[in-house]
């Protein structure tokens, strides 16, 4: 019990040795008492019964005795269990899913794993998902679990003092599989785990890049398709890097697309349009877009640039 | 021992209605008979419940499949579950012994309102037989536990509906017999007996009464509502739908967790007549317990958030809620401390009811204090949903009001038939009952505590040995109850006849013929003393 293998495991055992303490000195003192009263007062040894009905100040000793106690055990379950829900900011993100009859772990940019993987020594927040029934997250070594109920935003943290594998288990009845929805927390170095987590293939949804969402959110894919059709105006992909003709000042001139090309294509549209296109159908985004989004779109508008055809 | 020997008088058990045989007994307004039915009838589930538990630990003793698969075994605790709380332990003690003695204890001829005590019955007979069905028709038996868990319970496709219905209903039981209780113990006691005159078994049905009749209305529409969600989608607890599953949990624990209070306190109230008894003394400090039981039954409202601290209630209602818990459990100590002051000083006849007390208050002891290891925030976050809170519950509720069931057959058995049981073979089925006990329950709270989760079906390699040594204790009870049982059922047909007063008691049962006539008493006594006053017994030792 005292392996403490996390950080919430010292307080938890804390709360529990004063309780089992405090558990057998009264189950042995009393069924001691109690046996010892059986033998002394047994029918064989004693003539009449005496016939006393009670006493206030007993009875007031064993209302405030107990009371005393199981404010203290109240008051050591309460301290073990407060940083539980203090999560520091430090901590690192890892969505925990639960979904009948497995766990699932996403570390972001589509990252997902079967295994809890994490590094020693690093405070780990899970945010619990569930995708269907309750189930609950219990990790017995770090003394930490929270149902995983659907339509909540649950999440429980620890830091993890030793590099090594541990359960983890559903302890939320959650239909025919229940008893198999178990897996394994590793942690590791955090050398370990960086390679671990930068070798983890990406299998899951990977989030849009920023720089496509402003384009979506602005309207730009309307007239530039993302795959090379040919819209209202040029399509974006293979445009970064490319070397084409635009009219500019009515000359036909050959230019790069560089960054400072879709920074001037987006703030004065007219001012270099492709050969093959239209002056006067797309309205300057200078009020529209900062500096900083237009960087992101030219940084997302690389990834579908020339190099990367 | 001589089996010819017939009592001489008519008793209720000859009584002759207007029927015969078994129909005279279905429509008997007899407060005793219909004890007497509940008995039978709540035996039988007992029974089949506790076959279907040995079932689950031959399961267990080795991981994987073993005697059943995954889906049988969902389907096994959930019925186990349902039939021992909502058909055994809940109507349990009050419907028996409530029945059989709470009207003669308070010096009256029936309960209040005799008529609707017969329904009552019949609804319960009605929410068992759909308990039964819940088996057997149509599709697989329910599988969501017992306590019907939404989102899984509005989806699960086995026959959730049938076993929802069964609670609904033995709800309506419960609350029913709760209100007529209420009412015999206002208007009914006899003259003289004041409230504080009152034997404390009536005291802790007094308490139970007003929980069945406030706290099961909640689960009654609860349940509804979780019918409705499956068979109009209604969204109001399934997050498909747009309901909050943490709701069910409350509105469920709201009743869920008193309910465990309608199973303790008349438990508690039957060790309590048992104590005076066999010490032939009076109870000590007998308002201290008898405020003790209206102290839990209003302070066991407010303490239903303990079975959701890892539910993702706030940090605010989990420190409430454990504070609360802790405060409750006061109470329960103030009457252990109380039953053990009622034997001191006594003189003492260790006899089988006797026996069954005190190991009551062993088992009870360590069930409590379980229970605060799963009050504390900190020690719950560790426990909950494992094997631990099994341990601690059937410690609770089989250890509690299980062994005071027990204690109270061999203590009133010989009033309710008129004949006495073999002592030594209830001794010997005790021991059988009480290591078989511990050794099936006490493992439990070890791999709980190792982790090990509950309803598991199958379990990591490491849990293996405390399950092993709990399988060898379910076997060890079954004995011990099968035991006890047929040493009852052989000592109502060949008995010796017990008398009056086989253990010198001194409340108003004992006053009466054994068994008591069909009115229980000839003329209504007039109440002058306290409950347990053995002053003019005692004198003539």
């Amino acid at each position: 019990m005292f392996s403490g293998a996390s950080n919430m495991v010292e307080g938890v055992d804390r709360a529990f040795a004063f309780i089992f303490i405090t558990a057998i000195v009264f189950i042995v003192g009393i069924t001691g008492f109690m046996i010892w009263t059986v033998i002394r007062y047994n029918e064989k040894r004693v003539k009449k019964a005496k016939q006393f009905t009670g006493s206030n100040t007993l009875e007031i000793i064993w209302t405030v005795i107990p009371l005393i106690l199981v404010m203290v055990m109240f008051y050591l379950g309460w301290i073990g269990f407060a940083p539980m829900r203090n999560v520091p900011d430090n901590a690192m993100k890892v969505k925990a899913i639960g979904r009948m009859w497995e766990w699932q772990f996403d570390y972001g940019d589509g990252k997902l794993a079967k295994e809890l993987v994490i590094p020693v020594n690093q405070p780990v927040k899970l945010e619990l998902f569930s995708e269907d029934v309750n189930h609950s997250l219990f990790i017995p070594a770090f003394r930490v679990k929270e149902d995983v109920v659907p339509g909540y935003d649950n999440y429980l943290w620890f830091t993890p003092f030793y590099i090594g594998e541990y359960e983890i288990l559903c302890t939320e009845y959650c239909g025919l599989m229940h008893s198999g929805m178990t897996t394994k927390t590793l942690v590791k170095s955090q050398e370990d785990f960086d390679k671990w987590l930068s070798e983890l293939p990406v299998t899951g949804i990977v989030p849009d890049h920023a720089g496509l969402v402003l384009l979506k959110n602005t309207g730009c894919i309307a007239c530039h398709s993302l795959d090379g059709a040919r819209l209202v105006g040029p399509s974006f992909k293979g445009l970064y890097g490319k070397t084409q003709n635009v009219m500019a000042n009515k000359e036909l001139v050959s230019i790069t697309a560089d960054d400072a090309y879709i920074q001037s294509s987006l703030i004065n549209p007219d001012g270099q349009v492709v050969e093959g296109f239209n002056k006067g159908l797309m309205k300057s985004y200078e009020k529209e877009l900062s500096n900083e989004e237009i960087q992101k779109i030219t940084e997302y508008l690389k990834t579908l640039g020339i190099d990367q055809q | 021992m001589s089996s010819t020997e017939k009592y001489t008088h008519e008793s209720y058990l000859e009584h002759k209605g207007k029927y015969k045989g078994l129909l005279g007994w279905l429509t008997s307004t007899d407060h005793k008979k219909i004890g007497l039915m509940y008995m039978y009838a709540i035996t039988v589930f007992f029974l089949v419940a506790a076959l279907l538990g040995l079932m689950m630990r031959i399961e267990k003793i080795a991981p994987g499949p073993t005697i059943m698969d995954a889906q049988t075994y969902n389907g096994v605790f959930t019925i186990h579950g349902v039939i021992m709380i909502f058909i055994v332990v809940i109507p349990g003690l009050a419907a028996v012994f409530g029945n059989l003695f709470l009207p003669i204890l308070i010096g009256a001829k029936d309960v209040a309102f005799p008529k609707l005590n017969l329904f009552s019955w019949y609804l319960f007979m009605t929410g068992a037989i759909l308990g039964l069905f819940s088996q057997f028709v149509g599709g697989d038996p329910p599988d969501t536990g017992w306590t019907f868990y939404v989102p899984y319970s509005a989806e699960s496709s086995t026959n959730v509906i049938w076993a929802l219905s069964a609670a609904f209903i033995l709800g309506f039981a419960s609350i029913l017999t709760g209100l007529n209780f209420i009412v015999t113990i206002h208007r009914m006691r006899a003259p003289g007996m004041t409230w504080f005159k009152m034997p404390l078994f009536p005291w802790s049905l007094y308490a139970t009464a007003w929980i069945q009749v406030l706290a099961t209305p909640i689960v009654g529409i609860t349940l509804l509502m979780v019918i409705a969600e499956r068979v109009l989608n209604i969204g109001f607890f399934d997050p498909a739908l747009g309901g909050d599953p943490v709701l069910f949990q409350h509105l469920f624990w709201i009743y869920s967790h008193p309910a465990v209070y309608i199973m303790i306190l008349p438990a508690m109230g039957v060790v309590t007549e048992i104590f005076p008894t066999f010490s032939q003394k009076p109870v000590f400090g007998y308002g201290a317990i008898a405020i003790s039981s209206i102290a839990i039954a209003v302070v066991g409202y407010f303490v239903w958030g303990h079975h959701m601290f890892t539910s993702g209630i706030s940090y605010w209602s989990r420190w409430f809620f454990s504070f609360l818990t802790f405060i409750v459990a006061v109470p329960s100590a103030i009457k252990v401390f109380n039953w053990l002051s009622t034997m001191y000083g006594g003189k003492i006849s260790l006899k089988p009811p006797l026996l069954y007390a005190i190991s009551l208050i062993f088992l009870f002891l360590i069930g409590g204090f379980t229970g605060l290891t799963l009050g504390a925030l900190a020690t719950n976050i560790h426990t909950h949903d494992t094997a631990f809170v099994v341990a601690h519950f059937h410690y609770i509720i089989f250890g509690g009001m299980g062994f005071a069931f027990f204690a109270g057959i061999h203590y009133w058995f010989p009033k309710m038939y008129g004949r006495m049981y073999s002592f030594r073979w209830a001794n010997i089925a005790w021991g059988f009952l009480f290591l078989g006990f511990n050794v099936l329950y006490f493992p439990l709270f070890i791999i709980g505590l190792q982790g090990m989760p509950r309803r598991y079906f199958d379990y990591l390699p490491q849990y293996q040995t405390g399950h092993v040594i709990s399988t060898i204790g379910a076997f060890i009870l079954i004995i011990g109850i099968f035991m006890m049982i047929s040493n009852l059922i052989y000592a109502r047909k060949k008995g010796a006849l017990a008398g009056p007063n086989p253990w010198k008691g001194v409340t108003l049962e004992w006053k009466i013929p054994s068994p008591p006539p069909l009115e229980n008493f000839d003329e209504i006594p007039v109440i002058t003393h306290q409950p347990y006053f053995f002053g003019d017994t005692n004198d003539e030792d």
